[in-house]
């Protein structure tokens, strides 16, 4: 029955990766990613980890994904993308044997090298059954990780607010990035794949 | 057939190979996004299975902070694609050579 569940929930995270990998769509690659995650997180269920399950679900692919989505309808990339041409010639077969070494050396390391996890069992808090799982995760998260828990509020609010200061309208002469990148493309034919220097008001500040 | 531990240390050394390769190839900054929360999935999948393996809560609660640092690195990430795509609509990651000093 495990077996079942696992070898099932494999099928689907790979599949998922590899849609990933080969789709030409960013939302199909979205798609493909909540997949992947749905299949971990059955994973997670069936190792007992029911709290990061649900998490899984919630954060991630209600969240983040969801985030992936807006971002990508919002800017309006939403199409198809060619993937036969490749800019730089042998990036791929290079990416491919790269990949292929980590996935042998990742493999040595995990299941060949040593006989097994030398850890010392239940070393900093036991793992309790299914249905109290979640409360152990609370207890240990408040007690012994709180100051941890505290520092991830803090990046947390650092990253929204980075998030606010990088992504909001900059109007005026204040703006110095998009002088940066309009002279800079302007300059060099090359770089460009379009008009640059056209868009919403950004380049006021280009003549102060 | 009894699932072991190695059984899920495989699983996630594929799936953070795929990720790694397609962090690689793609060229799209969205979809590289993706590929590293597929390998940051292998690496939670690997917390979570030796924390079983070994009785201990302590892999689980790595990955917890594993997602709050995912999360913020996402959002960070698409809000730093959103400035430089609504300069340059369309750009890869290819394009961002101008950066270069």
């Amino acid at each position: 029955m495990d077996a079942a569940v696992f070898l099932i929930s494999a099928a689907i995270v790979l599949a998922g990766a590899g849609g990933v990998l080969v789709a030409r769509s960013p939302v199909h690659a979205a798609l493909f990613l909540v997949q992947t995650l749905f299949g971990v997180s059955v994973l997670f269920v069936l190792q007992d980890a029911t709290f990061l399950a649900a998490i899984q679900v919630i954060v991630y692919a209600g969240a983040v994904v969801i985030l992936f989505l807006f971002v990508i309808m919002l800017l309006g990339v939403d199409r198809f993308e060619d993937l036969g041409v490749e800019p730089i010639v042998g990036q791929r077969p290079v990416a491919a044997l790269i990949g292929a070494s980590l996935l042998g050396m990742l493999l040595i390391a995990l299941l060949v090298s040593v006989d097994g996890p030398t850890g010392a069992h239940g070393a900093n808090a036991a793992l309790g059954d299914a249905a109290d799982n979640t409360r152990r995760l609370g207890e240990a998260l408040f007690t012994d990780y709180v100051f941890a828990v505290e520092l991830t509020a803090i990046l947390l609010t650092i990253a929204v607010i980075g998030a606010v200061v990088l992504a909001r309208k900059v109007r005026g002469p204040l703006a110095p990035l998009p002088v940066v990148v309009a002279s800079t493309t302007s300059e060099d034919p090359e770089a460009g794949d379009g008009p640059t220097d056209t868009t919403d008001g950004h380049d006021a500040g280009e003549d102060t | 057939m009894v699932v072991t531990t190695s059984w899920y240390l495989a699983l996630a050394a594929v799936l953070f190979s795929m990720g790694a390769v397609g962090l690689l190839t793609r060229r799209n900054p969205l979809i590289m996004i993706m590929c590293v929360e597929l390998m940051l999935n292998a690496v939670n999948l690997t917390f979570v299975s030796l924390g079983t393996e070994l009785g201990d809560l302590g892999g689980q609660l790595s990955v917890f902070f594993v997602l709050v640092v995912a999360a913020s690195e996402v959002v960070v990430g698409l809000a730093v694609v959103v400035a430089i795509m609504r300069r340059r609509q369309g750009a890869t990651v290819d394009d961002l050579s101008v950066l270069r000093g």
